[in-house]
């Protein structure tokens, strides 16, 4: 199939950025999104032109490293990471937009790759249980109901692409941040930090600029992880515990 | 290729090294093998908790050993740097573990013990591995899943709310603690937020997108580094009491593995350059269950978990020429090749057997796929016999996996897979405090050589990542350190400023070299070069060639590379050149090493050295030893160091499935 990318290029976060068009023929229907992105990365080269930048890195969907936001959704039409999108979910001939994560706290580095170290401030605030290592005790010493147990684990399995605030119109990283609370907070080993954490982490993630939830949902929508949407209302309920109990 | 024209009379095992000095001293201590742990805990000197602020450590790579490892020191108190060349340390390739951890927990009661997870990772190990460190990993294992439970990582659990366990390959016990199929992202995220809270506390400091391209060594110790800052391009150096190395295995050297894209060897391997020994680097690792290549624009593979095996049969058509469609294909027509090999384990045997027995169908032309590099996984018996809700109940996630990648239906059509490489046991040589030979430099987790000897078991990977970062080398280094603060160094050091100077020459050299072909295209000549001569089964003959090719290979990159842009920007290509660059040195000594272990052990498999059935052969007469090589300059032969391998619990014997 021969396919039309229209690509985002900008040299750095302090050059004007635009769309740039590449014709990419030949394309296999067998190949990843990021394949393709590396065929034409090969020919731009040869050709003396620069590669487009792109971040990417175990190319199974689980480190969260790739995202660009395609034909105007993260990650593209299927709800997976870039990595694990394929060409045979285009059309021959198609034209298709690729852009960087849009949202004032991930500024763009270069091209397609933006800066999202925000998300790891947001875990220094409080994604954590302080347990110093070789303090802990027996792993059976606290029984955890397997429902809480699975709650948290879906909660846990967040890569932290970002896709949930390149889609959110306001730009909030409210699905991030309530799918860390959500995992820690449901479990024992959680509480005795469970009302700062949860203030601690909403704080920075609006200090970083992150825009406030309306529950829209099109986070929830895009999540190559599929982050359940309920998590915000956890969320919800332990900030407002964590203004009752003034624990901050 | 050129293969045929290429000359290789001159290459032979005798002439490609020399021979050292043995290695003798490892630091284990002697006696009973349960205490040796403590023996060494209690000779090790300690810091008092009031100086540690003033000694420092650099940690380069932030996976599961290093984040481990850095969050524990920051706690204890030493200033601690940390480096990685992701965009966080939450990205680290310890992340795409699927299938598990191992402990000797014995919460099932079935007969576990420290000493059976002992014995299993030296025998799977194939005698290849020291028994003092693997009997210390067995006795941490425990401590591990305590110390991920209280920090909030989500295990399985059962109604009782107690932790579930499942069994693993090649062992007869459940010891194996897992969270669904994502247990390496729950134990990295575990570590990742241990770090981000000393980070937040200010004992850690954090450099993300930053790549070690150079170690700077101060009167024989190991006292810096010289980084690049993959965003702006600045050429850094950073200085610390000590350096400890986290950043990984070697898998990328093929070009095609299951490894993530930016795994490389550049940390250890300039270690090496600087006097770290580098041992057993032909102990690779090939999984037998993954997608197979479709096509030459084909940048990573996918592993498929080991439990498939359970119920799918492999096979493929008795005849090559037979290119109906599978399901049309008739019993009698069909080679259930690894039941008829080995019909008392069947499907079920080992890694690097089935691997073999993978390519041995593939080789004599009856591989399927438009490669005709694959056969068939048919799980058509299992949905007959069970049901398909039974099977997509076991296996439904991997079946989907499976679907999004090839697209195609597994429940209706065989499933085709291929061997692929995903670990390597070899790496910088330590000793049983986890320091190579080069003062001050440590090597924990896949980086390191230590405790998996020539073939890894499953569900040990993570283990003994968070065994070396949590609990090994915050024990150990303070013997090191105790003798600090060492003086103070500062970039305008000479050692410091050759190292500058060396890393800047690199970077100008392939930015203005101007050739014609991609980095690429090199990496991935050079991984078929792996793969064909140093992958499943090696020979005399194959690695000969091997090596000639990597040389003249080698050559042409220098000459012929063609990068664009500059230093001073993100630039993915120059990035890639630089690792590119240190496999090329890799590859020749992988090929040196297999050449010299004229035997087969492991995932190590010498074509000459086998059974008359055709299983691997060991000669622990002559190789029973940990081959450990120090690099002597760019054209001169290295020098191999033989640790040699005492078992003084465990009695040798040979492996058999059939």
């Amino acid at each position: 199939m021969n396919i039309t990318l229209r690509v985002w290029r900008q040299p750095n976060a302090e050059t004007e950025g635009r769309m740039v068009t590449y014709g990419v023929e030949n394309v296999s229907e067998h190949m990843s999104f990021l394949e393709m992105l590396d065929v034409l990365n090969e020919r731009l080269t040869l050709e003396g032109d620069d590669p487009i930048a792109f971040d990417h890195d175990c190319r199974e969907g689980i480190c969260g490293q790739c995202g660009v936001v395609i034909d105007g959704q993260p990650h593209g039409p299927l709800q997976t990471t870039t990595c694990q999108l394929h060409m045979r979910s285009f059309a021959d001939g198609a034209v298709i937009d690729v852009e960087p994560w849009r949202a004032e706290p991930f500024p763009v580095i270069k091209d397609l790759v933006v800066d999202r170290g925000a998300f790891d401030r947001i875990i220094q605030a409080g994604g954590y249980i302080s347990v110093p290592t070789g303090s802990a005790p027996d792993a059976h010493a606290t029984p955890v109901p397997k429902t809480d147990a699975d709650m948290a684990f879906d909660a846990a399995t967040c890569i932290a692409c970002g896709a949930c605030v390149a889609a959110c119109p306001n730009g909030s990283a409210m699905l991030f941040t309530a799918a860390k609370v959500t995992h820690l907070n449901l479990l024992p080993q959680g509480q005795p930090e469970r009302y700062s954490r949860v203030a601690g982490m909403v704080a920075q993630h609006d200090e970083e600029g992150f825009g406030g939830c309306t529950n829209i949902g099109e986070c929830t929508a895009v999540c190559p992880k599929g982050i359940p949407f309920e998590t915000i209302s956890f969320l919800n309920r332990d900030l407002l515990g964590s203004l009752i109990k003034g624990n901050r | 290729m050129t293969e045929d024209n290429v000359v290789v009379d001159s290459i032979d095992a005798d002439s490609v090294y020399v021979e050292g000095d043995p290695v003798m001293d490892t630091k284990a201590p002697g006696g009973p093998i349960e205490q040796r742990w403590d023996k060494r805990r209690f000779s090790a000197r300690l810091v008092n908790p009031a100086n540690r602020r003033k000694l420092s450590v650099i940690m380069i790579g932030t996976g599961l050993a290093g984040a481990s490892a850095a969050a524990t020191l920051g706690e204890a108190g030493y200033s601690v740097k940390t480096f990685c060349y992701q965009d966080t340390p939450r990205r680290a390739h310890s992340i795409a573990a699927q299938g598990g951890i191992n402990a000797a927990k014995n919460y099932r009661n079935d007969g576990d013990s420290i000493y059976r997870l002992f014995y299993d990772t030296v025998k799977g190990g194939d005698f290849r591995a020291r028994e003092s460190n693997v009997y210390r990993l067995a006795q941490i294992s425990v401590e591990i899943i305590d110390q991920c439970v209280a920090q909030g990582v989500p295990f399985a659990r059962e109604y009782g709310g107690l932790l579930d366990n499942r069994s693993f390959g090649g062992v007869q016990v459940s010891r194996t603690f897992y969270a669904r199929g994502q247990t390496g992202q729950q134990l990295l995220i575990g570590a990742y937020q241990a770090l981000e809270r000393q980070i937040a506390a200010k004992t850690v400091e954090m450099h993300t997108r930053h790549e070690m391209l150079e170690l700077i060594l101060v009167d024989g110790r190991a006292r810096g580094v010289v980084v690049r800052d993959m965003v702006t391009g600045e050429i850094e150096t950073h200085f610390a009491d000590a350096v400890v190395l986290a950043s990984g295995g070697y898998s990328n050297v093929f070009f095609l593995s299951t490894n993530a894209m930016g795994c490389n060897v550049t940390a250890t391997w300039r270690a090496h350059r600087k006097g770290a020994y580098f041992a057993n680097p032909c102990f690779t690792q090939i999984h037998p269950t993954c997608i197979p290549v479709t096509g030459d624009y084909q940048s990573k593979l996918t592993l498929m978990s080991e439990s498939l095996r359970n119920d799918g049969r492999m096979w493929v058509p008795k005849r090559g020429e037979d290119k109906r469609d599978p399901r049309d294909i008739p019993e009698e027509d069909r080679d259930y090749f690894l039941e008829r090999m080995y019909p008392s384990f069947g499907n079920l045997v080992p890694r690097d057997i089935a691997s073999r027995a993978v390519k041995k169908v593939c080789d004599e032309g009856r591989g399927v796929g438009p490669s005709g590099l694959g056969v068939y996984l048919d799980f058509a018996d299992a949905i007959k016999r069970l049901g398909k809700r039974a099977v997509e109940a076991k296996y439904g996630n991997l079946f989907d996996m499976y679907a999004q990648i090839t697209g195609e239906n597994p429940y209706e059509t065989p499933m085709r897979i291929y061997p692929a490489v995903h670990y390597t046991m070899g790496g910088a040589w330590v000793d049983y405090d986890l320091e190579s030979n080069i003062p001050g430099l440590y090597v924990t987790g896949e980086a390191n050589f230590s405790d998996h000897g020539a073939n890894r078991l499953g569900a040990s990977a993570l283990m003994q990542g968070l065994a070396d970062g949590y609990f090994i080398l915050p024990n150990t280094i303070n013997d090191y350190l105790a003798d600090g603060p060492f003086d103070k160094v500062d970039a305008s050091h000479p050692a410091a400023v050759e190292a500058v100077e060396a890393v800047k020459s690199r970077i100008d050299k392939f930015l203005t070299t101007n050739g014609t072909r991609t980095v690429d295209s090199f990496h991935k000549e050079l991984g078929h070069i792996m793969w064909e001569y140093c992958g499943m089964e090696r020979s005399e003959e194959g690695l000969r060639k091997a090596i000639s090719l990597i040389r003249d290979l080698k050559r042409a990159f220098w000459a012929d590379v063609k990068v664009l842009g500059t230093n001073e920007e993100l630039n993915q290509a120059l990035e890639r050149a630089g690792r590119v660059a240190d496999f090329f040195e890799l590859g020749e000594l992988m090929c040196i090493d297999a050449l010299h272990r004229r035997e087969s052990c492991g995932g190590h498999f010498r074509a000459e050295s086998q059974t008359p059935d055709g299983e691997a052969l060991r000669n622990d007469d002559e190789f029973a030893y940990v081959a450990a090589w120090e690099f002597a300059g760019d054209n001169a032969k290295p020098i191999l160091h033989k640790e040699p391998l005492v078992y003084e619990y465990i009695e040798l014997k040979q492996r058999s499935y059939k």
